[in-house]
């Protein structure tokens, strides 16, 4: 007689056990090593402690993410997300400071911080596009399309900050980076609003199943009656914007625009929070839950390996070992051999 | 389905009668790439004085000798219709760990170079076999590849080290004597080594034909009983000794390790090859391709030092230019064979 295979190994287990068992643990972990980790308090009405500092930092992280969690579903990717936190981290800088060369220095919007976000996000919307038009319509790969914006956007972000460090006093824009609401950061606030629009226009109306369905198998959802094309291009648009207000907090935040640096190796992050949440790199499926977890759980590791000490760039060695954990935890060969192995042992 | 590229297109005597006889599929991109290489150089030639002097062409093989290596194993990679985003990381970790094995451990430069190039290769087949028992995106394996390097490297040592051991003072004053035209550098040299290499590996032996193989369809290639799995692991074992390799010429060429030299590297190897001709859906390319695409860029960050008032920005802004018109070039004319 067969015995059943464990579930945990063959069958898919609950998809946010993982994340948030995983989350768990390094909370734990947290609890036990470090005095006063979980200790939050306010202080002038704000929030204070570890525990917000990582929902602030992993607040960029979480923006990029979701963007990426609908693109990864439509079966592609968009590696030019850190270039765009840098295009429009360089726009909104140059548009408060106006320094000497810089390319729309005719545009004045008076320091208005409502003005200089909306313009600043209308070039992350338009590189977005770009991207998705070169996806939907010219039907360029993904990897390929998105690395066109990866190569030359830091070179446009140079551009505009004509290859200096743009830094500015503005406390309106500032106001972006390190505000308050209501005692939490305002980067959180900002994320959660994102999060929740997100979530209800995806889940909340059918928009969400038009793209796991353009995902999940191009040529059924166009005889379904699905425009393919143009939910590919509203896709990367809306990615593009999400890498957009993310590069405005990075900046709001340093008071500075650093072409080179800002959001540098961001869209790989962007891409493990939305797999480690569950969502499938071969599209078809997305978890928005899944990658918010994700998003905490990188943070996490990250504020945990800063506070300990270790060596900073440990956590580039900690990341790749997620990385391929997360990849064979997904891939169904491997649930398929370890499956195996484990019943033989317990036979 | 693609035609591995040696096959005859069109039948011989009809062949013999068309001028253009050689231009199909997949030889029109290379082709293009000659050409625009060719317009790039003569234009810059006639504009700016002294930039057809021989000694600016062979400094360009010479400069971008580290970007070309990796350049020539990522082709492999591609061909497969994979990718290898390690080999930018690979470059600093690899420049780091000899120059540290060198100057702190007194090592000799010769088993530090061995031992990293063993290193390269190593974690290349470990990427490569992950990817071929487990089925795992290679975009997403070759990324840990790309923390993991970065990671050590940077663990080894997060300064930059100079190298002053003579044998290195040697390797990077070494060079082939041109007469009048100037001299060929060592690292130029490697670099039209691989380029020969890559090119008789992909031309004239089973390895090289199974990796076309298996970028024109992996199905059929497993179906004809090609040696489709130990190629796959080859492919990235491959790139990973490439990218050792590079970063020997790197260390060699700037005298130092540095773990975050190559930042980026990765994305102008693939422009290279991307821009040589190579579909990044595989079966379709060329390695010599590989080596014009790595000149093409070369030539064109050598125009704007030339140029002086441009910025080096502008670098970047037409590398993706030029990587768009490619592209889009490459998709017309898939779009027509259709």
């Amino acid at each position: 007689m067969k015995r059943p295979a464990p579930r945990l190994l063959t069958s898919s287990p609950p998809r946010l056990l993982m994340p948030l068992a995983a989350l768990a643990l390094v909370l734990l972990y947290d609890a036990l090593t470090m005095p006063g980790f979980f200790h939050v308090e306010m202080r002038d009405g704000h929030l204070f402690g570890s525990l917000v500092d990582i929902l602030n930092r992993g607040a960029p992280v979480l923006l990029l993410a979701l963007g990426m969690t609908l693109v990864l579903s439509t079966g592609g990717v968009d590696l030019s997300v850190g270039a765009v936190m840098a295009i429009t981290g360089a726009m909104a800088a140059g548009l408060i400071a106006r320094p000497e060369g810089f390319v729309l220095a005719g545009l004045d919007l008076h320091g208005s911080a409502p003005a200089i976000v909306a313009v600043s996000l209308v070039a992350g919307l338009a590189a977005g596009l770009f991207n998705g038009a070169l996806v939907a319509f010219a039907d360029v790969q993904p990897i390929v399309a998105t690395l066109i914006l990866m190569v030359a956007g830091r070179g446009v972000a140079q551009l505009l900050t004509a290859g200096q460090i743009i830094t500015f006093e503005h406390p309106g824009f500032q106001f972006l980076g390190s505000g308050f609401v209501a005692g939490l950061p305002f980067p959180v606030t900002v994320a959660a609003a994102m999060f929740l629009v997100t979530a209800a226009l995806s889940r909340g109306t059918a928009l969400g199943l038009f793209v796991e369905a353009v995902g999940d198998n191009p040529t059924a959802s166009r005889f379904a009656g699905v425009n393919a094309r143009m939910v590919k291009l509203l896709v990367y648009g809306f990615c593009g914007l999400c890498a957009g207000i993310a590069g405005l907090i990075g900046t709001a935040d340093i008071k500075a625009a650093d072409a080179n640096n800002a959001g540098l190796y961001m869209e790989l992050d962007a891409i493990l929070a939305a797999a480690i949440g569950g969502t499938s790199l071969s599209g078809g499926r997305f978890y928005l839950s899944g990658t918010l977890v994700g998003a905490l759980l990188l943070q996490t590791l990250t504020t945990t390996i800063l506070t300990k000490g270790v060596p900073p760039v440990l956590t580039l060695v900690v990341k790749a070992a997620v990385v391929v954990a997360v990849c064979l935890l997904q891939s169904p060969k491997f649930r398929a051999v370890a499956g195996r192995r484990f019943r033989r042992e317990a036979a | 389905m693609r035609r591995p590229p040696s096959q005859p297109s069109i039948s011989a005597s009809r062949k013999a009668k068309e001028p253009l006889r050689y231009l199909n599929r997949s030889t029109f991109p290379f082709a293009a790439t000659v050409l625009v290489f060719v317009l790039i150089y003569v234009a810059a030639s006639l504009h700016y004085t002294g930039f057809s002097r021989p000694q600016v062409f062979l400094n360009l093989l010479a400069d971008n000798a580290f970007v070309g290596v990796a350049a020539v194993g990522l082709t492999f990679v591609i061909l497969t219709g994979g990718i290898d985003l390690s080999v930018g990381s690979a470059v600093g970790c690899g420049s780091i760990v000899i120059a540290t094995l060198v100057e702190k451990q007194h090592v000799h430069p010769y088993v530090a170079i061995l031992l990293v190039l063993a290193m390269g290769a190593t974690v290349g087949s470990g990427m490569g076999a992950l990817i071929r028992y487990f089925d795992l995106p290679p975009f997403l394996v070759t990324l840990a590849g790309l923390f993991l390097y970065r990671g050590i490297g940077l663990l080894v040592s997060m300064e930059s080290v100079s190298i002053m051991h003579p044998l290195f003072a040697r390797l990077s004053m070494a060079g082939v004597p041109l007469g009048d035209a100037g001299s060929l550098q060592l690292t130029a040299i490697v670099f039209l080594l691989v380029v020969a290499v890559g090119i008789y590996l992909s031309r004239h032996t089973t390895f090289g034909r199974v990796t076309y193989a298996i970028g024109g369809s992996e199905q059929s290639a497993l179906l004809m009983g090609l040696p489709v799995g130990t190629t796959k692991t080859g492919v990235y074992a491959l790139s990973g000794f490439c990218s050792a390799l590079a970063s020997v010429v790197y260390a060699v060429y700037t005298s130092s390790g540095n773990a975050n030299a190559g930042t980026g590297l990765e994305l102008d190897a693939i422009a290279a090859v991307v821009v040589g001709g190579t579909l990044l859906s595989g079966g379709t390319g060329y390695v010599a391709g590989t080596l014009v695409g790595v000149l093409i860029f070369g030539v064109i960050q050598t125009a704007i030092t030339f140029q002086g008032t441009l910025s080096s920005w502008w670098t970047k802004i037409a590398a993706g230019t030029l990587l768009l018109l490619f592209i889009l070039l490459q998709r017309a004319m898939h779009r027509r064979a259709r």
